[in-house]
């Protein structure tokens, strides 16, 4: 099946067999290996993307169900060399050792700051509950994600994705590269 | 000027390590993609133990896509290849050889079968539904007890027995103490004496690394080329040359960015020997990388051992004796370090007591499941759980404090070194300071009045409180204490360090981190210790052409040996440097001072920096006789000891004996772990370290099923914990330096694992110990501690065994070898 999906800012179109996963598209077709896979059962979320905006598990999704999407990786957060303040905050409570479950880590916290841009320690935690990690025990990625959201106040909804001042991130899609 | 003038260790640096894993530029070996690149798949057994009738793989063969499909006799006609288990713990040890692939038994289910090489993933995965085997089912073993009794069905035929080896250290015997089965007695006949027997269970643990295994190998390559996600890239390549008789000059392995290993990285696997062996038949790259559920079913396993525990002591408190009588399940394979995993406990069981007399006995045992070997800790978790488990108790049968009991017979900070019971010599400790700093953390006397109180009121949520103060064994290893061991190889650690014309460094070390931080904290000892800054400073790691030496990262030895070896380096290179400056500068070496990288004739304004010297060292020009232009230098660092890190854990429990649901409300911890090079990365080791540890009380375990079936064999069924499961905790430190290395260090990879477990068991245990309760199997699950609470024994009696429950991984009444 032919399919156009917008990756990360750049618009690709493409022949996939129907059963491929949009993880295995964007890693084996697209050359995007910083999305990565850590199980067969959807329980990690290692493999956490945004899909129109919103946060999915792209070992759950088909290639062909993000036909004229547009997907973003953690390769397309930061921003004329600038990180995403949820990148930034990663690195500033060292929310990461192995850093394996960091792509997905980070794409679903911006999902969850979208959501609710102020979130307590428990929301952090509920809101993380389908990502694992095996490293941090999960405190400094709870520090990191309320230390993002101090940094991206007011920062509600895509706007969370701003990272330059005055220039509004594309409606619809969080974290949407450039 | 680039000399810094506080010093870097000790400093919170954020990592380096971090640029790439946040912005996904990463290098996990799944990334590595090569021209004309094949895919492999492995077909694996269904059945713990079975003979394999027939293997077809015709249609496989036929289907477009795919290039081959190999079985063992394609790959090993002579079955001669045996993966490499590199501890023969005793001369008659029973070791099977383990193949890359079953020829005519499976002896675990999920052993590989069969290969399938095809130009596609998907295709790969296909062609395995194609392949017909036939299986001649067998008894299996599963149960260790049952295992050994008379007339068991054996794992492995040609051995004759299921017993591995049995493994023994006396005190008595060894000089080290007195005769444990006298104390025992004397306790016994004593009116002042007590003796307490337990039997703990350490249940099957799963490694759950992040990262998926995934290994690549490129036969075009001038050196045979192997990336693998491993923790031991430098072992990998020896073994690989030893074990396949590949020249290992033309050999080069690679671990890039590895995604944690907790031990479960340090495999040796067959499928890495595999693919070298398909690579080499076909001449084409080949990669593998394995599913979670091939991970979890067929990468090692931890943990799992019965522990008979027998204490003798007086009547106020004092220790007399202790007796450990272990079952340590292997599986149905010996790994690199697999009967090795615990004897690592047996020196650490007397813990910080001061017992005159011990015995250890270690039965291991071959059962038809996946192999168990190194899971964070190794041995140690065992052991400390064993021992803090037995002092709450005997605290208990005394009507004492379990913290008064501890500090009874802990060895006092005046009383280090103190050689122990076990023959180790512990060089510092203070368990006096560490106490009573977690003390004041925690509210210890406000809890305990707490508890008071709830118990009084007959509250339906008790309150518990557990202790546990652990010492571990870090810096694996002395190589004469490894050969006393019988261990197949040393224990030093190499570093190099290469200074560069323009006064850049380049580090290059034999360990080989996977999350541990080394780029980082490895540039803040060379920092210091050459006086550079930290940003001109690169680590080079993990690959065998750019770092030629090393034995690699596991048992918290990587800064106490591998720490130790990058300072003796740059003291040579300081050495060297110092000729050349003396000579630039028309003085005697003695005349000169070095500090933050500045050469200072003593009693002038006359200097030089390292980084001049190292651009005169270049230019070669002018430099004294005799001295080559090269101020490179490389140390290996064996160490004289093990370092003993230390802390106190307190943990607050909430148990709701309505439901038996367990509540973590506080979880206190000081760990002593000497000096530290980074704070930052020494509280996320602890963080880390405590979830994997509660991880063990509360959720994890491997499960199979009565026909060796693992039934936790995907990450819904085996419960790794979540954000959403772990409370906050609050850790801190005191800082006792180890004699026994020049930083003062001990290391911290383990300390959090190993101590948390019981602390969090003792508490539970705890809140219920006024209802008659005093133990609780692990994972202490809402329905084994609902069940402890009426007074019944989960999990024979209640619900069976299931997957995902917590429920008993093996009991002799349903399962096992009948």
């Amino acid at each position: 099946m032919r399919i156009t999906v917008t990756v990360d800012g750049t618009r690709y179109t493409d022949d996939v067999e129907p059963r491929m996963l949009l993880v295995h598209y964007l890693r084996e077709r697209l050359g995007k290996v910083g999305t990565v896979i850590g199980c067969d059962t959807s329980n990690c979320g290692a493999c956490t993307v945004h899909l129109d905006g919103h946060s999915v598990k792209s070992c759950s999704v088909l290639a062909v169900q993000a036909d004229g999407c547009e997907v973003t990786t953690v390769e397309g957060l930061a921003r004329e060399g600038r990180l995403h303040p949820v990148q930034q905050a990663f690195h500033d409570n060292h929310a990461l050792q192995c850093g394996f479950c960091t792509p997905g880590m980070i794409m679903q916290a911006i999902d969850l700051l979208a959501d609710n841009p102020d979130p307590d320690e428990e929301a952090v935690r509920a809101g993380l509950e389908g990502n694992l990690c095996r490293c941090t025990g999960y405190q400094n990625i709870v520090r990191a994600v309320r230390d993002a959201a101090n940094r991206m106040r007011p920062g509600a909804g895509p706007e969370a994705e701003q990272v330059t001042e005055g220039a509004p991130a594309r409606s619809g899609v969080v974290g949407g590269g450039a | 000027m680039t000399a810094t003038l506080e010093p870097e260790v000790g400093k919170a640096r954020l990592r380096k390590e971090d640029a790439r894993l946040i912005t996904g530029r990463t290098r996990w070996t799944d990334n590595v993609s090569l021209p004309g690149m094949l895919h492999l798949a492995v077909l694996r057994s269904p059945l713990a133990h079975a003979r394999i009738t027939k293997i077809d793989t015709s249609k496989a063969k036929e289907l477009a896509g795919v290039e081959a499909v190999y079985t063992a006799t394609d790959l090993d006609p002579d079955g001669s290849i045996a993966l490499p288990c590199a501890w023969p713990i005793v001369p008659d040890m029973k070791h099977p050889r383990r193949p890359v692939l079953a020829a005519d038994t499976v002896h675990f289910a999920g052993e590989g079968v069969a290969v399938v090489v095809a130009r596609d993933p998907y295709v790969a995965h296909d062609a395995l539904e194609a392949i017909e085997v036939d299986y001649e089912e067998l008894p299996v073993v599963l149960d260790m007890e049952a295992a050994l009794a008379e007339g068991a069905p054996l794992v492995h035929e040609d051995l004759g027995t299921n017993r591995n080896a049995l493994w023994v250290f006396d005190s008595g015997e060894a000089g080290t103490g007195g005769d444990v089965n006298e104390a025992i007695a004397e306790a016994e006949q004593s009116e002042d004496g007590i003796v307490l027997k337990r039997r703990f269970r350490q249940q099957r643990l799963i490694p759950s690394f992040m990262e998926p295994r995934s290994v690549v190998v490129d036969p075009t390559a001038p050196q045979l080329t192997v990336w693998s996600a491993t923790q031991v890239p430098h072992i990998l390549k020896t073994m690989a040359a030893l074990t396949l008789g590949f020249p290992e000059h033309k050999l080069r392995v690679i671990a890039p960015d590895v995604g944690g290993g907790f031990g479960g990285k340090i495999q040796l696997a067959p499928e890495e020997f595999m693919a070298i062996l398909v690579a080499r038949k076909l001449d084409r790259p080949v990669k593998w990388t394995e599913s979670r559920s091939e991970c979890m079913l067929t990468a090692h396993h931890g943990r799992d051992q019965i522990q008979d525990i027998t204490l003798s002591a007086r009547k106020d408190g004092t220790v007399t004796g202790l007796k450990v009588d272990l079952l340590a399940d292997m599986g149905a394979y010996l790994g690199p370090v697999t009967p090795g995993v615990p004897i690592l406990g047996a020196f650490m069981f007397n813990a910080i007591y001061k017992f005159p007399a011990y015995r250890f006995a270690c039965t291991n045992v071959f059962t038809n499941k996946t192999l168990t070997d190194a899971y964070r800790g190794a041995g140690r978790p065992e052991a400390t759980f064993a021992i803090e488990r037995i002092m709450d108790e005997l605290a208990a049968e005394l009507g004492m404090d379990p913290l008064e009991l501890r500090e009874k017979n802990w060895i006092k900070h005046e009383e280090f070194p103190f050689t122990t019971v076990a023959g180790l010599t512990y060089d510092s400790g203070n368990y006096e300071a560490a106490t009573t700093k977690a003390k004041e953390l925690f509210d210890y006397e406000g809890l305990r009045a707490e508890q008071a109180r709830r118990r009084e009121s007959g509250d339906p949520v008790q309150l518990g409180i557990g202790i546990s103060t652990y010492t571990e064994m870090c810096g694996i290893a002395p190589s004469r204490v490894l050969a006393a061991l019988d261990y197949g190889a040393g224990g030093w650690e190499h570093a190099t360090i290469r200074m560069l014309p323009t006064g850049k460094v380049e580090v290059v070390t034999g360990t080989s981190p996977h999350g541990q931080g080394h780029e980082t904290a490895w540039s803040q000892i060379v920092a210091d210790q050459l006086g550079v800054a930290f940003e001109d400073v690169e680590v080079l790691h993990g690959d065998t052409q750019s770092s030629h030496k090393g034995l690699d990262t596991y048992g918290s030895r990587s800064l106490a040996i591998g720490g130790i070896a990058l300072v003796k380096a740059a003291e040579k290179v300081v050495a060297k440097a110092r000729k050349v400056a003396a000579h630039m500068m028309e003085c005697s070496e003695d005349d000169l001072e070095f500090a933050n990288g500045t050469f200072t004739v003593r009693g002038t304004e006359k200097s030089t920096s390292i980084q001049d010297v190292a651009l005169a060292v270049f230019a070669a020009h002018d430099l004294p006789e005799g001295v080559e232009p090269s101020l490179d230098s490389d140390a290996t660092f064996d160490p004289e000891n093990f370092s003993f890190p230390h802390g106190t854990h307190l943990c607050a429990a909430e148990v709701d004996t309505e439901t038996g649901r367990v509540t973590l409300r506080s979880y206190v911890c000081v760990d002593d772990v000497g000096k530290v090079v980074n704070p930052l990365i020494v509280e996320g080791q602890v963080h880390g370290g405590l979830a994997q540890g509660i991880a063990q009380a509360l959720f994890e375990e491997a499960v199979h099923d009565e026909s060796g079936t693992l039934t936790t064999g995907t990450l819904a069924d085996y419960l790794v914990p979540s954000a959403a499961d772990l409370p906050t905790f609050t850790t801190d430190r005191t800082e006792t330096p180890a004699t026994s290395n020049q930083l003062g260090v001990k290391g911290v990879g383990e300390a959090g694992t190993i101590a948390s477990t019981p602390a969090v068991v003792n508490a539970i245990v705890d809140a219920l110990r006024p209802m008659g309760v005093n133990d609780i199997e692990m994972p202490c699950s809402p329905m084994r501690v609902w069940s402890a609470i009426r007074g019944r024994s989960a999990p024979s009696e209640v619900g069976g065994v299931e997957a995902g429950g917590g429920l008993g991984s093996i009991d002799a009444s349903s399962g096992g070898a009948q």
